[in-house]
């Protein structure tokens, strides 16, 4: 397979801590190879700054496999870059053309605070979770699988619902950095299943709460989180959780 | 759960705008359908009858305080919540703005709304107060609406205005629609399928229909 080394332009987000102000700063890598990763490029890139002494640029990132959702980087416009259904660390950079320019900016929400460089502060994401995310039955030991039976297209909406990775491009790329998306998979997730239905009511209201107490915005269902979610989550699944806490709404004490 | 807490979470909020919405749009039904006799071309007697059905008898000008209750809430909500959302990014904006993944128009629903309600209040302006000015605001002697219209829409500018304020209603609807059925829940996919036809359909044709009014009298397609 041919080599191609490319050149480029970064306009990278550079911001000391969450109070200080930002600014875009330009850096030129030479020679990437096409076949990198966009984060090994980011690592050529911090090489190449800390050999010139500078600080190199603080990113998020940790399986760099596309499963754990920590690389948040918003690319020339879009969360996780140009790809459908991809993350940034399985962004390669063949998606790039040589002398292309590329802006990288952090995720920008209230919710979601720049701590330092590309990083933000997505803690608001696990208290969302432990407002409700859960189950509180004792499950015990492993059993059969088929003594709980499930209808099908319930398992399969469930787990799909499920491979949300809590990456916040949602919140990223919504107009009303809204959490919904979000929200929705894992409210969906769990109150597709029996485990899920002791606490059905109790966590699409005590989940929405929390959601609406870290500063995210509301839903008007335009469709850019779905157009940009890595795991393709459905957007109806906020139907789903629309319709859950309506019924919610009504039918609880 | 208080009915209170139930409305005032962001997705009450939006169960609010969803079912004002959802009224606002039966509404519609029956305006553009009594509107329609002026094409029965026998000069407005078929409309002023079905205009004064609707302006001098107790139910429908009881309909008519719901009607204004429910848009004043839709209107009030609907600005509130654009507000609020639109803070909700923080203190710096994006300096390449994600524009792929969605509509234009369902991300302008707010400037959509604000046109139209400018809109509205030139309409209401133009037969709703002199009409109920004319009854002292209670049940008494209407003025010939289709007169009225001939009048009105015999101004090149005010027929500008009355277009452009179909094709808002247009585009509002084409997200609105869809959404508000989203917003109540419907989640079953061949359900959505309809609403999202259906929903396109209104979109295009009720507005259509509207428009069609001013320029029918400006233009001299009736007589
Ligand atoms: C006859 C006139 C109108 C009709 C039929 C109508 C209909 C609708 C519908 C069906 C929705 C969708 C609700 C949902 O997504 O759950 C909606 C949303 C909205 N409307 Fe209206 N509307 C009208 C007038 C207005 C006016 C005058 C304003 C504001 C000044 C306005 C502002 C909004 C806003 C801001 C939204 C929220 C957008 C969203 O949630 O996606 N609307 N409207
Ligand atoms: S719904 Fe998609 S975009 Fe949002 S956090 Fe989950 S995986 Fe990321
Ligand atoms: S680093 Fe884990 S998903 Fe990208």
């Amino acid at each position: 397979m041919e080599h191609k080394g490319i050149n480029l332009t970064l306009k990278v987000w550079r911001q000391q801590n969450t109070t200080s102000n930002g600014e875009f700063v330009t850096y030129q890598v030479k020679d990437i190879s096409q076949e990198m990763s966009f984060l090994e490029m980011f690592d050529v890139l911090n090489e190449q700054l800390i050999q010139e002494d500078k600080e190199p640029i603080a990113f998020d990132h940790d399986c760099r496999e596309g499963i754990c959702g920590m690389c948040s980087m918003y690319i020339d416009g879009k969360p996780h870059g140009p790809w459908q259904a991809n993350t940034t660390c399985q962004l390669h950079m063949r998606a790039f053309n040589d002398g292309d320019t590329i802006t990288v900016e952090p995720w920008r929400a209230q919710a979601f605070p720049v701590l330092k460089d590309l990083v933000v502060d997505r803690t608001a994401f696990d208290r969302i979770i432990q407002a409700g995310g859960y189950v509180s039955v004792n499950t015990g030991n492993a059993v059969d699988g088929n003594s709980l039976p499930i209808n099908k297209n319930d398992a399969d909406a469930s787990f799909a619902a499920a491979m949300c990775i809590g990456c916040g491009a949602c919140v990223a790329a919504c107009k009303n950095s809204s959490a919904m998306l979000f929200l929705s998979a894992k409210v969906s997730h769990l109150a597709l299943l029996p485990q899920g239905d002791p606490e059905r009511q109790s966590r699409v209201v005590n989940m929405v709460a929390q959601m609406d107490k870290e500063g995210f915005g509301a839903c008007t269902n335009t469709g850019a989180c779905e157009a940009t979610c890595p795991k393709e989550i459905s957007l109806s699944n906020i139907a789903r959780l629309n319709q859950e806490y309506l019924l919610a709404g009504l039918t609880s004490n | 759960m208080t009915w209170k807490e139930v409305f005032t979470s962001s997705v009450g909020k939006k169960l609010v705008m969803s079912f004002t919405g959802i009224f606002l749009i039966l509404f519609l039904i029956v305006h553009v359908g009594l509107n329609a006799c002026i094409w029965a071309n026998d000069n407005g007697t078929m409309f002023n009858a079905g205009a004064h059905f609707m302006g001098n008898n107790v139910v429908p000008r009881i309909l008519e305080i719901g009607l204004f209750a429910g848009l004043i809430l839709h209107i009030i909500q609907g600005l509130m919540l654009e507000l609020s959302n639109r803070s909700k990014r923080g203190t710096v904006g994006y300096a390449v703005s994600y524009s792929k993944g969605s509509k234009w128009y369902s991300r302008s629903m707010g400037l959509l709304g604000t046109i139209i309600l400018l809109f509205l209040c030139l309409h209401l302006y133009n037969f709703w107060l002199p009409n109920r000015a004319n009854q002292g605001f209670l049940l008494g002697e209407e003025i010939n609406l289709y007169a009225k219209m001939q009048e009105v829409f015999s101004n090149l500018l005010v027929v500008i205005i009355y277009v452009l304020g179909c094709l808002s209603l247009g585009y509002h609807l084409a997200h609105g629609f869809q959404s508000a059925f989203r917003t109540i829940g419907v989640h079953n996919k061949r359900y959505n399928a309809i609403f999202t036809t259906l929903g396109y359909g209104f979109a295009v044709i009720v507005p259509l229909v509207f428009a069609l009014m001013p320029l029918s009298f400006y233009f001299g397609w009736i007589n």
